[in-house]
């Protein structure tokens, strides 16, 4: 079944099953992404279509077809069993975007064990908190990124196995492991883990207000709904070339960058490189891409380069556009339907649903600035956030909240049930996001509500970033908070109160903010740093983040009489 | 090389090359689109550059093109270090 033409046609009488019928899947039967995503697509008679079109930043392309793709996971789950790691262990993959990060995938859930990307550009402490909170067995990664995992490696007891896939045995040490996949023999059968639907799959870390970041747990059946969310969110058809600009070290790269795409049979193009403008339009001419899936902070990126660049592209094959990770704002989709002569679709959901759930569908008229409605199948609201009762009243803001129950929602955090449990309330899902609802039931984004930072589509911890912060020579207080930018609607602000002895200067916030960037991430890297005398505080001793944030955003502080120092 | 390019390419260098990584930085290797720096990572260096020279560059120059190779960040402070002077 195709995408539907508008929102009313499968709404009204919409069942998973839809998706279960089309997968050839029966309730009861073993479920496996990774043979899903390539063996069956070969069974389809879809062996010699490409499935994957790779090109870095210099132009060195690799072409890998379902066959290959099969193949290829199958060599990779061969080498994995034959490491003694069993069903459900935790392994690691912290790559850039090369094609062993998106074959591995699928060979690490052949195996029966979880998939747990991680963005390769994260320090080595944002990398020893995931690896050491999830027990992770084994980490797959690049030659490049092995000082970091060498650097924690000796505290991580669980960690039995590091992987190199660019290097030779002889450059590393005695206890790290090269395996080159295309060197390896190739495997041509493999027999994939019974696993069923609801195997553990995927383990995405995501950030909170308190804590570190949880691991949010994924099952083989979330399959279900990535599929179809790829197939009419995303309107893909069977000659499409399909492009997301997501690292599979976020959801958004394993859900569409990998699952949803591959689940449908579809050739995708992945560009392992940074930003640049016309590389990026050059990109879409070369390989005629079709749909494109973006982000606002690209988006806004590429509206600050101007519309004459576009003009020096062929850019017709473009047929659909669609977005996540922040809300689009009405700006860029006025400017993406000026200049590529269609909207982008904004799409909304998180780490946690596993699938677009609220949307604005192909058939759909957008009302620019809208996050549009829920996808069918998903119920949601906004709910007042006193009673937890649904606001039911147009444009009156409440939290978002979804009624459970779809296909790839998370089955929990790691080892964390007390931190799942609190998302739901009185029977609904909490997102951790206000908006409201216009009379035509279009959803509109009002922000987090929470002190998550979300910075170029990605959510940071601040709790994260003020321990690490913490850990600077220089600082003895500390508070990280959102800041308003126009490129990536909110960047990393950081309070901070010196020790004694230390003085204020521009060598001393360059050195704390490399520091972070370090040791953390680039996203979690203040980009500007207030030095205070005091931060405000409970009568208990507690750091108000909320009095910093509203300060950065020009909004009402609200009550203060709890605050010690005003 | 000049003492901007050198000063620039050392900087890149030693705080945004990884341990492991073992490319050469010349002054027109992308560092932009290649991910050596990325946005994010473009602010701590236009702040050394702003200290390091004592310059202000707006936010309307400090395009991820103008900060592709060192080349162009050196020419960048360049025509910032003139626009001070001229202002003085």
């Amino acid at each position: 079944m195709s995408a539907p033409l508008s929102y009313e046609e499968p709404t009204a009488k919409f069942e998973w099953h839809v998706a279960e019928e089309e997968l050839g899947y029966e309730p009861g039967d073993t479920i496996n992404i990774g043979w899903m995503c390539s063996d069956r697509i070969c069974q389809l008679g879809l062996a010699d279509k490409w499935a994957l079109l790779w090109e870095d930043y210099q132009g060195n392309q690799k072409r890998f077809t379902y066959d290959d793709v099969r193949i290829l996971s199958n060599t990779i789950a061969h080498f994995l069993s034959g490491l003694d790691l069993r069903p459900a262990e935790r392994i690691c993959l912290f790559m850039d975007r090369v094609p062993e990060l998106y074959i591995g995938f699928l060979g690490i859930l052949k195996t029966g064990a979880v998939a747990q990307p991680l963005f390769s550009a994260f320090g080595d402490e944002s990398l020893f908190v995931r690896l050491a909170d999830a027990q992770t067995s084994a980490i797959i990664t690049q030659r490049k990124h092995l000082y970091k995992v060498r650097k924690i490696r000796r505290q991580l007891p669980s960690l039995r196995h590091v992987i190199v896939v660019d290097a030779d045995q002889a450059s590393l040490q005695p206890d790290e492991i090269a395996f080159q996949m295309e060197r390896t023999p190739r495997i041509e059968d493999f027999a994939v883990h019974p696993t069923t639907a609801e195997s553990p799959s995927i383990l995405h870390y995501t950030s909170g207000t308190t804590g570190q970041p949880k691991g949010a747990q994924h099952v083989h059946y979330s399959i279900i709904a990535q599929y179809l969310t790829a197939k009419w969110v995303l309107d893909l058809r069977p000659d499409d070339i399909y492009w997301c600009n997501a690292d599979p070290g976020w959801v958004t790269g394993t859900s569409y960058g990998i699952i949803g795409p591959w689940a449908n049979g579809i050739t995708q193009v992945v560009l392992d490189s940074g930003f640049n403008a016309d590389h990026w339009y050059e990109f879409i001419e070369k390989h005629r891409v079709t749909v494109w899936y973006s982000a606002p902070t690209a988006i806004r990126l590429l509206m600050k380069e101007g519309a004459e660049i576009v003009r020096q592209h062929d850019l017709s094959s473009l047929r659909h556009l669609a977005s996540v990770g922040e809300p689009l704002n009405p700006e860029a989709v006025i400017w993406s339907q000026e200049v590529f002569g269609k909207p982008f679709h904004d799409t909304f959901w998180q780490t946690e649903t596993g699938c677009i759930v609220i949307t604005n569908l192909p058939g759909m008229p957008i009302k620019p600035g809208s996050m549009g409605k829920p996808f069918p199948g998903i119920t949601a609201t906004v709910l007042n956030p006193e009673t937890y009762e649904p606001v039911n009243r147009p444009g009156v803001a409440g939290l978002i909240a979804l009624r459970p129950g779809w296909p790839s929602q998370i089955r929990g955090y790691w080892n964390n049930e007390a931190g799942f449990q609190a998302r739901f309330k009185n029977g609904w899902y909490l997102c951790g996001d206000r908006a409201s609802i216009d009379p035509d039931g279009y959803f509109w984004f009002m922000g987090r509500d929470d002190d998550v930072i979300n910075t170029g589509g990605h959510l940071v911890g601040p709790f994260e970033i003020e321990s690490a912060l913490l850990g600077c020579p220089a600082v003895a207080e500390s508070a990280a908070v959102a800041k308003p930018d126009p490129i990536n609607m909110e960047v990393v602000k950081a309070y901070v109160t010196l020790k004694r002895g230390f003085q204020v200067s521009d060598d001393l916030e360059l050195e704390i903010m490399n520091n972070i960037r370090k040791r953390l991430s680039p996203l979690a890297m203040p980009q500007e740093i207030e030095f205070v005398d005091s931060l405000p505080k409970t009568r208990s001793g507690k750091i108000v983040r909320r009095v910093l944030r509203c300060k950065e955003f020009h909004e009402p502080v609200g009550d203060l009489s709890t605050i010690m120092d005003d | 090389m000049d003492e901007i390019t050198t000063v620039v390419r050392d900087y890149i260098i030693r705080e945004y090359l990884q341990e492991g990584d073992d490319r050469q930085i010349t002054e027109k290797t992308p560092i932009i689109s290649s991910g050596i720096v990325d946005s994010f990572s473009m602010v701590s260096l236009l702040r050394f550059l702003e200290k390091k020279y004592s310059i202000h560059i707006p936010d309307e120059a400090a395009t991820p093109e103008a900060f592709d190779t060192v080349e162009r960040i050196a020419a960048l402070v360049r025509r910032f270090q003139k626009a001070e002077v001229g202002s003085v």
